[in-house]
């Protein structure tokens, strides 16, 4: 007989090995529907997982859509470790692209080694305004964070679209709903000859470097924690809750408004209408799967940045709509919260007495 | 300057054609919240009944099919979310999400073959009475099942919480599951059930969409309309009646933009497009900035799970 026990403390081990349950579980989930669509399971889990980071460029590739992932998931494991559920990175993304594309734009074939560091700076800069909007409505005005930082995200894409068709659109451009090319100057430089993958991959190493020691080193880290556990002991421990609220938002703000740079002045280097596939939204189940851990979201980036390339590929190649990469990363998700209830249960086998 | 009367009425039939999801969804996820669940998947269990019910009146040619059919994938997807939260003790925030993420997902998976096809008609009730009466002939006959429906809800809704036994119980779970279960109340059970209304009322919400409103399936077409349903919920401040109210402030926001557009009004579109998002959020601090108010209405239990050792 089996029995359902609640454990004593949630177990550590199992805290660290669930993720990789729930990789494993949502692989069979999709050969399923693999299977149920028609497809072959096996195969398919080959075109979406296997192939598209096979070669080099493939590599490169993953490396490039980790890249903002894993910068959007640092901003928000701070925010998450304290309670504080912003899940508008998105917007924050996008409001930082339009930010620093406004400035590199400013710098219009002019050249400069001071150009990229005022970008880069600018990118940041309007991730964190964006993101103190619901921080401020949260402290001051009791708004739910949730709710006002989803709507945001509709508001900065049609800011976004706005400005690319309207007043900042490419003068020679023939009305294509896009900016003129930034400078040179202006762009995150390559890192290899005819691969795609660009500098931005330092920001998100130096977030994931400088987030480890706020984590586990400063007494910053130490109060989200607690009051991640519990915002009443934080508040008889006498923490400064607001500011502690807008300090994470502004965070996370940065750390999106970052990956907003990265997307314009990386390989692109010109403002337009689509400039992320909701890396915003991804990276809140990359910043769950990743355990709000820096190391782990490293892995986590890695693991669900080949849904997108998988997803690209089996489009080509078996033609699986591109969208099963979103139902991936739901599942994933799902499997995620789901295999979380062997932390704080476990299964007790009981002998049959004869 | 002559303004002719049953332009008004068409422009209010308008107003309330567009709030009849917002009306359906809200009050849905309102039952789900009185019962201390947070169901953040309103949007995602939209748009699977969006494209649900619209896949099913292609295939089958049943309109009766489909709205019911659109119904039932609510529920069945929205029994992810249940189980997750209830059996599984989730998070709910974080399950809500995953729940909007996969549905947008599965929606655009199924939808890739529905694209482009036109809908069809679909039947309206008392057509010809529309004319009768100046103003109020428009607003009153000549709509869907549906929006009848919708407009009912709210009166339904706040009917089952105040006088029925079984409202009872689930603002009691939703108030204190700790009390409810010392009483005998099955509280899994009862959130179980209310999360699976929910799902049904937002799949009809995204029927309402795909088949009546805009009959025709476009990728992501619920853009954020299960989003604003949540926002209504805490406008409403849990309370059915004025779900009506600030639906219809919605639904208003999104004709204006229309009319604006029509008269040449020299506003850019995209920020005629914000304003119901933006709305929104001043709507949210405004209600939101009286703490006692919400603290007295919000269910007590609202997002935190509730587990029983047995």
């Amino acid at each position: 007989m089996i029995k359902i026990v609640k454990r004593d403390q949630p177990s550590r081990a199992i805290f660290f090995f669930t993720p990789v349950l729930a990789i494993f579980l949502t692989l069979v989930a999709g050969g399923l529907i693999f299977f149920i669509l028609g497809f072959k399971p096996f195969e398919a889990l080959k075109f979406f997982f296997i192939v598209p980071i096979a070669d080099k460029y493939g590599f490169s590739e993953l490396l490039l859509k980790a890249t903002p992932l894993c910068l959007i998931a640092i901003g928000l494991s701070f925010c998450f470790k304290s309670n504080n559920w912003n899940i508008g990175a998105e917007g924050q993304l996008t409001f930082g692209a339009i930010v620093s594309g406004g400035v590199a734009l400013l710098f219009y074939e002019q050249e400069g080694f001071y150009i990229l560091p005022i970008v880069i700076l600018a990118g940041a800069i309007g991730g964190m305004l964006y993101a103190s909007i619901p921080a401020i409505l949260k402290t001051y005005f009791n708004t739910n964070e949730i709710l006002v930082s989803l709507m945001l995200v509709y508001v900065s894409k049609l800011i976004l679209d706005y400005l690319v068709v309207g007043p900042w659109s490419n003068p020679e451009g023939f009305n294509f709903p896009e900016t003129r090319q930034f400078s040179d100057s202006a762009k995150l430089p390559l890192l290899f000859e005819g691969l795609r993958i660009h500098a931005g991959i330092f920001l998100a190493l130096a977030a994931v470097v400088i987030s480890w020691f706020v984590f586990y080193k400063t007494y910053l880290g130490f109060q989200m924690k607690v009051s991640g556990f519990s915002l009443k002991t934080a508040k008889y421990a006498g923490y400064k809750g607001k500011k502690m609220i807008i300090l994470v938002f502004l965070i996370s703000g940065a750390c999106a408004g970052l990956a907003g740079v990265g997307e314009i002045t990386g390989p692109i280097g010109q403002l337009h209408r689509e400039i992320s596939p909701d890396y915003g939204f991804t990276a809140i189940i990359v910043a769950f799967l990743g355990r709000l851990h820096p190391v782990g979201i490293i892995f986590a980036s890695l693991v669900v940045a080949i849904t997108y390339l998988g997803a690209e590929t089996a489009q080509i190649f078996m033609q699986i709509p591109k969208y099963t990469g979103q139902v991936f990363q739901g599942m994933i998700l799902f499997f995620l919260l789901a295999s979380d209830y062997l932390l704080f249960f476990k299964f007790k086998f009981i002998g049959s007495k004869k | 300057m002559i303004i002719d009367i049953n332009f008004i009425g068409l422009i209010i039939a308008s107003i309330m054609a567009s709030a009849v999801p917002l009306i359906l969804a809200s009050c849905g996820e309102l039952i789900t919240e009185r019962s201390g669940v947070l169901n953040l998947g309103v949007e995602g269990m939209m748009i699977i009944g969006a494209i649900s019910g619209f896949a099913l009146m292609t295939v089958t040619g049943s309109l009766i099919i489909a709205i019911f059919g659109a119904m039932l994938a609510g529920v069945l997807i929205s029994t992810i979310f249940a189980f997750l939260t209830q059996t599984l003790i989730t998070n709910h925030v974080a399950t809500g999400l995953a729940l909007t993420i996969f549905g947008i997902g599965i929606s655009a998976m199924i939808g890739k073959n529905f694209v482009g096809i036109p809908g069809k008609e679909f039947p309206v009730l008392f057509e010809g009475f529309k004319d009768t009466i100046p103003l109020l002939g428009p607003i009153l006959f000549g709509h869907s099942i549906v929006f009848y429906f919708a407009f009912a809800l709210p009166f339904i809704t706040s009917y089952f919480l105040k006088k029925t036994k079984i409202g009872l119980i689930v603002r009691a779970v939703g108030d204190s599951p700790e009390s409810a279960s010392n009483q005998g109340i099955n509280v899994r059970l009862v959130r179980y059930a209310c999360i699976l209304y929910g799902g049904a009322m937002s799949g009809l919400a995204g029927a309402y969409l795909s088949m009546i409103y805009t009959p025709q399936w476009i990728e992501n077409m619920t853009g954020g309309r299960g989003w604003i349903a949540l926002a209504l919920v805490v406008f409403s401040t849990w309370n059915p009646i004025k779900i009506l109210i600030g639906a219809m402030i919605f639904g208003g926001l999104t004709i204006i933009q229309f009319h604006m557009q029509a008269i040449g009004v020299r506003i850019p579109v995209q920020f005629l497009t914000a304003l119901p998002y933006i709305v929104t959020i001043i709507v949210l601090v405004v209600i939101s900035r009286d703490s006692r108010k919400i603290r007295l209405s919000t269910p007590s239990s609202l997002g935190k799970s509730f587990y029983k050792d047995n």
